[in-house]
């Protein structure tokens, strides 16, 4: 039975459709698999294998009787948890939300079960979605299955999605939902060798999804391949009246339209991307990249994006600004955990909760956000930072005049070691600099694996597209998918 | 521009997190270096244009005034809404005592 947790997204619903395999064998095999590995990978914060299991049997009963099955069914995913599940604990990986069962399901997720998607559980992150590397839950680093090549020292499985990520390399889930708020979907998929993409943002709803920062958090899938990122995409997004910012627009059928023949596209390359001192594999992998890209059709363009560097202080101020504003709500009054000192007051009482409830990448957020919103600092700061990203926003939309996607690195290296960065917070912020341009102006953006670097470890390529245009941003993908050849996995060492 | 301890406990206060004075001497440091990297903001000459405030151009919608028309966002869920409350008590959110 185990040859079924290498089965992705298409190949599990067409299995489960055609009666190969029932949708109760895939999610026993995946819930053993998980159960195994737990212990050494921490990717999930809680696990639900009889949710898994009802969901399959609901899909097997569908089946028997004849009735028509949905997008997902028979597949089973990890869900990360950052998304509110009505009765199953929800804790954005921080103590603060300990205890906490939400009495309500998010949007997105209900929209995965009612596709036929069964949960497998909840996955480990960075704590409220704040972290390059998964190393501020307060539930334990993730580890990732993969390993330099004669090393057995940890890997980070990249963040804040780094449950997820883990969870899908190892093949403990053939998919897992993310969230990116500046790569937290891209960087996790490139560290570990599969493929995510964050939509347009408005394309999922935000309703039940724990908010960092609400101008930039999108959902999306991650998974082994383009397809099954495009199946599982499909089952997510959709208009929701519960999300002020929700795009009122008809969900694509990504999968149907899929198409790897680039003749008659253009591929912008972005200057400003090739960075002094660039890792050598990175710039190798990029330039095949464009040599794929080529070979499937497309015209190369050099563009510039000029104010690329300027994107990560922008973004370094505007999602704490924003987080400080949406992390207010934890006062231990509500939900959650409270601290309550003998003899304090309503003040102190907060205080005291929310010390010992977020842990210090939270509190470090917080705190700058509050001072770059506080009086006589707003403008300088904030109004100053939505400023350059209009000026972001603008740089891309000049590019998209002449260019229909854009091809980039998704992170300057490959993964990096536990341990390795978690001292040095802008060290650590640097990760993400090929990724928060394209949160910043709101587009759809993907990573897609390309190959190994020198250590053995993953690499991953970029490609952003116009708003809207997922599907352009897909079939690039899988242009490159198909010419990458990536075959390569962790070996099983847990 | 820099922080320094007394304007790090301000924010701290602020922000309603308390916080120890050996929390702050290590967060001094950090924050500067993160805002001292921020400045570089200031070089860009952003005569004439607007701040962002919506990335993806949408239109604002309002709900209909109907009560309950959602029940995952209407009313009457009192006991739903206390069920997470560390301190529920006779259909209240529990908080300690505010006025003497």
């Amino acid at each position: 039975m185990s040859e079924l947790t290498d089965l992705g997204v298409a190949a599990i619903r067409d299995g489960v459709a055609g009666g190969s395999f029932t949708a109760t064998e895939v999610a026993s095999a995946f819930n053993t698999a998980i159960a195994a590995a737990q212990e050494a990978l921490n990717a999930f914060i809680v696990t639900t294998p009889e949710a898994a299991l009802e969901a399959a049997a609901r899909v097997d009963a569908d089946r028997a009787a004849g009735k028509p099955l949905g997008k997902m069914a028979g597949v089973p995913i990890g869900m990360k948890d950052l998304f509110a599940t009505k009765g199953t604990a929800t804790t954005a990986a921080s103590h603060i939300l300990e205890g906490f069962v939400p009495p309500y399901e998010s949007t997105v997720s209900q929209k995965l079960w009612d596709a036929g998607a069964g949960m497998l559980g909840k996955l480990n992150l960075d704590q409220f979605a704040m972290g390059s590397s998964n190393e501020t839950s307060a539930f334990g680093n993730v580890i990732s299955p993969w390993r330099r090549t004669g090393d057995t020292a940890p890997i980070a499985p990249g963040g804040s999605s780094g449950g997820s990520s883990a969870a899908v390399s190892a093949r403990l889930a053939p998919a897992a939902t993310g969230t990116d708020t500046g790569g937290s979907i891209r960087q996790p998929a490139a560290f570990t060798g599969i493929a995510g993409i964050k939509p347009t943002y408005g394309r999922c709803s935000r309703w039940g999804i724990v908010a960092f920062a609400s101008s930039l958090d999108q959902a999306g899938p991650m998974a082994r391949d383009v397809r099954d990122c495009a199946i599982m995409l499909e089952a997510m997004a959709g208009f929701d009246a519960k999300d002020s910012t929700s795009l009122d627009l008809p969900v694509p059928a990504w999968e149907a339209a899929l198409s790897g023949d680039l003749r008659g596209k253009k591929v912008g390359i972005p200057r400003e991307y090739r960075m002094d001192g660039m890792d050598a594999d990175v710039a190798h992998s990029w330039d095949q990249g464009i040599a794929w890209l080529k070979d499937a059709g497309a015209e190369i363009i050099d563009i510039t994006l000029p104010h690329t560097k300027y994107a990560l202080p922008a973004y370094y101020i505007i999602a704490p600004a924003e987080a400080s504003s949406n992390l207010a709500r934890y006062d231990g009054v509500r939900f959650g955990l409270r601290d309550l000192p003998e003899g304090a007051g309503l003040q102190d009482m907060y205080a005291a909760t929310r010390a010992a409830g977020f842990g210090a990448e939270v509190k470090r957020r917080i705190l700058i956000g509050t001072y770059v919103l506080s009086a006589g600092f707003y403008d300088a700061y904030y109004t100053q930072a939505q400023k350059v990203r209009t000026l972001i926003s603008r740089d891309f939309n000049q590019a998209f005049q002449t260019v229909d996607v854009i091809l980039a690195p998704t992170a300057p290296t490959a993964a990096f070691g536990l341990g390795e960065m978690v001292s040095d917070p802008l060290a650590m912020y640097l990760n993400d600099v090929f990724a928060v341009p394209a949160s910043l102006a709101g587009l759809p953006a993907m990573s897609v694996p390309a190959g190994l670097g020198r250590e053995g470890l993953p690499l991953g390529l970029q490609l952003i597209g116009r708003p809207f245009d997922e599907q352009g941003v897909l079939d690039a993908g899988l242009a490159i998918e198909v010419r990458a050849g990536f075959k390569a996995r962790p070996a099983k060492w847990w | 521009m820099s922080v320094d301890t007394a304007t790090v406990a301000k924010i701290a206060s602020l922000a309603r997190i308390k916080i120890t004075d050996a929390e702050l001497s290590a967060m001094v440091p950090e924050l500067n270096g993160i805002l001292a990297w921020i400045e570089q903001l200031g070089e860009v000459d952003v005569t004439g244009i607007e701040p962002m405030t919506a990335v993806i151009p949408n239109h604002q919608r309002l709900r209909d005034d109907v009560v309950g028309a959602d029940p995952l966002t209407g009313g009457g869920i009192r006991d739903a809404v206390l069920a997470n409350a560390p301190a529920a008590q006779h259909g209240f959110f529990g908080v300690p005592k505010v006025i003497e």
